[in-house]
């Protein structure tokens, strides 16, 4: 059996949910085994490649380039999966919504710069007015919360994914967890 | 009236209960090791019937009651937990996630909340319906405790239990609707308030909206069963 | 006060007019007053008085065909005049005893012929303000029969008799309310009419209460007598100062009268009545809230049981009805319950009083006979749909009801078919939609209402209602997918079954009927992003991102 292709992405959030997929420590061998890791912060690979078994998306659509890509990824993906509150409901990016994107830009570039206040119009992405989660965008397969999701959890998810065993997510984690 | 009719039979899930007359179906139903879920009522308090999650279906009515508030009678026969019952629970929490800004990572409550609990409980492990991100203030005005708006979900134990135990009456509830908003005194600050600052609305509060300046970023769990207790010593008296 | 008492004064009454050789009757509610019926009348008192003729002029509440005010009946000849200027008044008062003016003249006989007219009986011919002019029509008769002449129970019976339901929107028999409001137990107990009226676009019960206020005390007088309680309340919401200042005088001329106070009409019978005024809020008519509203509370509805019959005002029993209901008390016990009861359809006994609105030739205040056709009502009552725009849809019962479609003009307008029909027949609201309305935003309208009206105690009704304007919003903005009217769908169903009181619970109406009968306009706004009537303003999709 040839390996299943997995991607993990990393939109707007802190990459906590990535680092907790490190937590799996010696597990990750295991998980190895069975799937082949071909688009991911962690690999040295610039684009997404054009059949993915399995993504992790991490991280809420923050702005228009979140969008391309999450657009992008369903297109390219069989099995999507929101890890982590922030692609499942915004979490902690998503507080900047009440008062919206403009007052986040002046607060970093202009109140707090200390030379040459000045709001980026290149490299950095135009921002949306609200954070959203993903599922807002395209259809997502699996949702798994948390704050990050616990290596436990990961475990126990991609497992089950890889093997296609049914999966049993809310007595693995919830909000905030 | 003899003691014969003071005692109801009645069936909650298939299980034959019997009761005191007066008695709410949630009552029996824990007397019974029943669980109905429940976000508004609380043991030692009115019961509004606001949140509506412990609806349950009375046969040979197409009207669901609230088991806080709605009494028994003979041969009543409750169902607790149907499939429809489950839906409307879980779009309930759904409303109440979207409604404000609930972040449980960030929030005092984090692990110690009913809202979170009841999700966890109801398999949601996301919310459907658009969030609508209001643009909420939270008042740091009391030297003990804080009140976060984003977090409340209208439950109005605060207010009962100011009004119905502690007799300060601080807490109401101002505005219609969605814009409904728990308000102290007239809409004064929490800390330029009547509040007597004994601390029972925080513990009866089922999220993170009201909490001790003490636990900010600490584990913070409250401790709402001193209410019972409270009622019993008092009608002790 | 007694019988021969009223006799007499009816007889004056009816002395003092036949002084005069004619009667002018001015339209002088809302509609009229505001297109300058006040001045007119003024007018046509100072052409009288310059004429010399023996003309009584007379102010009267709402005549019905609002829509072409401001009115004028000239009787004994039953002459209708419409859009009387105030400089018409010569002409009206030259012509008396000659023929009528012709340019003036409408022929309104379509408009009236299919009405019967019980709750507005006097409407149109009295002078509010005045009681002898009540009583002259045969009013506080029923109450003084029934004191003197009937036992409470008996009034009671007469009622169920009837077959009268509630006119507040519910359709509960009013019989049986009344039966277990007599039979609760207590000394003190209350009788309360609900005139909040906030349903958009409805005006029967101000018309009543400015138009014949009367007739609404004397009905919960009967009622009073019938369960067994000594005070009452009405409560109006303040943005009806015309109806509370007719009312407040009504109040205190039945006083004078002897008709309300201590040992009325001789007998041991006690009864007063006060005004409580609403802040405006559409739930504070929800019963529950409006009685925490009348403690002085917030008026938040509460869970039922207990009703209101067992535990109201103060906890103690109360009967609490509409201003129709009330309105119909004195005929029935005058003309008996059987009289009612042959009128109307199978299970809606009587008549009801409709405001009809919208694309409709004749706008204002209609009267039917219950069962009546809806193309009755719509084609021959209401003339129709002006402009050469064809009917789409009636809706009734206000935020509460749905949308009927052209198709089901056949429709018997009563409570069981409006309800089969996904609509309710509430408390008398009816609009009129032509082929220019959007039924996907008229059913946004209504939930924008119900959001905004929602008094926010439960989540269902306080989220769900704010939830589905948005998702409504969306399908009208063409932004909408099908997942969002699956949602939409479920919210209903939540919305509906899990809300505290009827706000929440009737709230998804408008959405479900309007979905049931014109689902192809929902998928015409997000398949083809093409709003079929023109009305929502659909922007060019959005470039899909790559
Ligand atoms: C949201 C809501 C608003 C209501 N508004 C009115 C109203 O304006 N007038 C009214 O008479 N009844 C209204 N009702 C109905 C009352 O609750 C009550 O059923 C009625 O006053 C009883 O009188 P009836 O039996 O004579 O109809 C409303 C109900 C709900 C749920
Ligand atoms: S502050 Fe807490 S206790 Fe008060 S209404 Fe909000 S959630 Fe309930
Ligand atoms: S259904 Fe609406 S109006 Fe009625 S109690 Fe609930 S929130 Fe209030
Ligand atoms: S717990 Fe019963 S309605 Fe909230
Ligand atoms: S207001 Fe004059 S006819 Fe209705």
């Amino acid at each position: 059996m040839s390996k299943l292709k997995l991607a993990t992405v990393w939109l707007d959030g802190c990459s906590g949910c990535h680092m907790s997929i490190l937590d799996m420590d010696e597990r990750l061998l295991a998980i190895a085994e069975v799937v082949d890791i071909v688009y991911s912060p962690i690999v040295d690979t610039k684009d997404y490649p054009d059949a993915v078994d399995i993504a992790l998306v991490e991280g809420a659509v923050a702005s228009v380039d979140d969008e391309r890509k999450i657009r992008k990824i369903r297109a390219h993906t069989k099995l999507l999966v929101a890890m982590g509150d922030c692609a499942i409901t915004g979490n902690v990016p998503s507080m900047r919504n009440p008062i919206g994107p403009q007052a986040i830009l002046d607060r970093a570039y202009i109140e707090n710069a200390s030379a040459q206040p000045q709001i980026p119009c290149v490299v950095v992405p135009q921002l949306l007015r609200v954070v959203r989660p993903i599922h807002e965008f395209v259809k997502v397969d699996v949702f798994l919360p948390g704050c990050p999701p616990s290596a436990d959890t990961f475990h126990a998810a991609l497992t089950a994914l890889a093997t296609g065993v049914p999966l049993d997510i809310p007595a693995l984690t919830r909000f905030g967890a | 009236m003899n003691d014969a009719v003071e005692v109801k039979t009645l069936i909650i899930d298939e299980q034959e209960v019997s009761a005191r007359r007066g008695q709410t179906i949630l009552e029996v139903a824990r007397e019974n090791g029943i669980q109905i879920p429940t976000l508004c009522s609380l043991d030692g308090l009115s019961s509004v019937g606001a949140c509506r999650m412990c609806l349950v279906e009375i046969k040979g009515s197409n009207k669901l009651l609230p088991a806080c508030v709605a009494t028994v009678y003979e041969g009543m026969e409750v169902t607790t937990n149907s499939e429809r019952l489950q839906k409307y629970r879980r779009n309930i929490l759904e409303l109440l996630f979207a409604e404000r800004n609930h972040i449980c990572s960030v929030c005092v409550s984090n692990g110690h909340c009913e809202l979170q609990t009841l999700g966890q409980q109801h398999g949601l492990t996301h919310v459907r319906l658009p969030y609508r991100n209001p643009d909420l203030h939270v008042d740091a005005s009391h030297e003990r405790f804080t009140v976060d708006h984003n977090r409340c979900v209208l439950c109005t134990r605060c207010v009962r239990v100011c009004a119905e135990i502690e007799g300060a009456h601080i807490w109401d509830v101002k505005g219609r609707g969605i814009d409904s908003i728990v308000i102290t005194d007239l809409n004064q600050p929490w800390g330029e308030s009547a509040c007597t600052r004994c601390g029972k609305c925080v513990q009866v509060c089922p999220t993170g909206a009201l909490f001790d300046k003490s636990k900010v970023g600490a584990d913070h769990p409250k401790y709402p069963d001193f209410l019972p207790f409270l009622n019993m010593m008092r009608e002790a008296q | 006060m007694n019988i021969e008492e009223l006799e007499q004064i009816a007889e004056s009454v009816r002395l003092e007019n036949s002084r005069y050789d004619f009667e002018v009757n001015v339209c002088m509610d809302l509609a009229c007053m505001s297109q300058g019926s006040d001045r007119l009348r003024d007018e046509l008192v100072k052409a009288a008085e310059a004429s010399g003729k023996k003309v009584l002029v007379r102010r009267t509440g709402c005549m019905g065909p609002c829509s072409s005010g401001p009115l004028v009946r000239v009787d004994p000849e039953e002459t209708l005049y419409h859009h009387v200027k105030a400089g018409d008044a010569e002409a009206i008062v030259s012509s008396l005893g000659g023929d009528p003016v012709p340019a003036l003249q409408c022929d309104l006989n379509e408009h009236f012929d299919k009405q019967v007219r019980v709750v507005l009986e006097n409407a149109g011919h009295i002078d509010p303000e005045k009681i002898d002019d009540y009583i002259a029509r045969d009013g506080y008769k029923a109450l003084l029969t029934a004191l003197t002449e009937m036992t409470p129970n008996g009034v009671v019976h007469r009622i169920t008799e009837s077959g009268l339901r509630g006119r507040g929107g519910g359709g509960y028999p009013t019989g049986l309310k009344w039966g277990t409001v007599a039979k609760a137990g207590g000394d003190l107990k209350y009788v309360v009419c609900n005139g909040d009226e906030g349903d958009p676009g409805a005006f029967m019960d101000r018309s009543v209460m400015e138009g014949d206020p009367h007739r609404i005390i004397e009905g919960m007088a009967i009622a009073a007598y019938g369960v067994g309680a000594s005070k009452g309340f009405i409560y109006v919401r303040a943005e009806y100062p015309i109806a509370v200042s007719r009312l407040t005088t009504a109040l205190r001329e039945a006083r004078r009268r002897g008709l309300l106070g201590n040992g009325i009409c001789g007998t041991t019978f006690n009864f007063d009545v006060e005004i409580r005024l609403g802040a405006g809020a559409f739930v504070c008519g929800e019963e529950t809230a409006l009685l925490a509203s009348i403690e002085g509370r917030r008026g938040t509805p509460r869970p039922r049981p207990p009703y209101p019959a067992v535990s109201g005002l103060w906890g103690k029993p109360t009967l609490i009805n509409n201003v129709e209901t009330y309105a119909n008390v004195a005929p029935i016990v005058r003309n008996g319950g059987k009289w009612f009861f042959n009128m109307g359809s199978e299970r809606s006994k009587g008549t009801k009083v409709f405001a009809l609105t919208g694309r409709i030739t004749h706008t204002g205040l209609i009267e039917v006979p219950l069962g009546i056709k809806l193309w009755e009502i719509i084609d021959v009552i209401g003339g129709g749909v002006p402009g050469g725009h064809t009917l789409k849809a009636v809706q009734t019962g206000g935020p509460s009801g749905g949308c009927i479609p052209a198709e089901m003009l056949g429709l018997g307008v009563s409570y069981d078919a409006l309800m089969a029909a996904g609509s309710i027949m509430g408390s008398g609201g009816m609009i009129v939609m032509d082929d220019t309305s959007c039924m996907v935003n008229v059913a946004r309208f209504f939930i924008e209402f119900c959001m905004t009206e929602s008094c926010g105690k439960c989540i269902p009704c306080r989220a769900g209602t704010a939830q589905m304007y948005t998702l409504l919003t969306r399908i009208c903005e063409g932004q909408g997918t099908m997942d969002d009217l699956d949602l939409l769908v479920e919210l209903c169903d939540t919305v509906k079954n899990a809300s505290l009181c009827g706000l929440g619970q009737t709230a998804p109406n408008p959405v479900l009927s309007t979905l049931k009968y014109f689902r192809n306009e929902y998928i015409e706004h997000i398949v083809h992003k093409r709003c079929p009537a023109g009305v929502c303003n659909i922007q060019a999709p959005v470039e899909v991102l790559a």
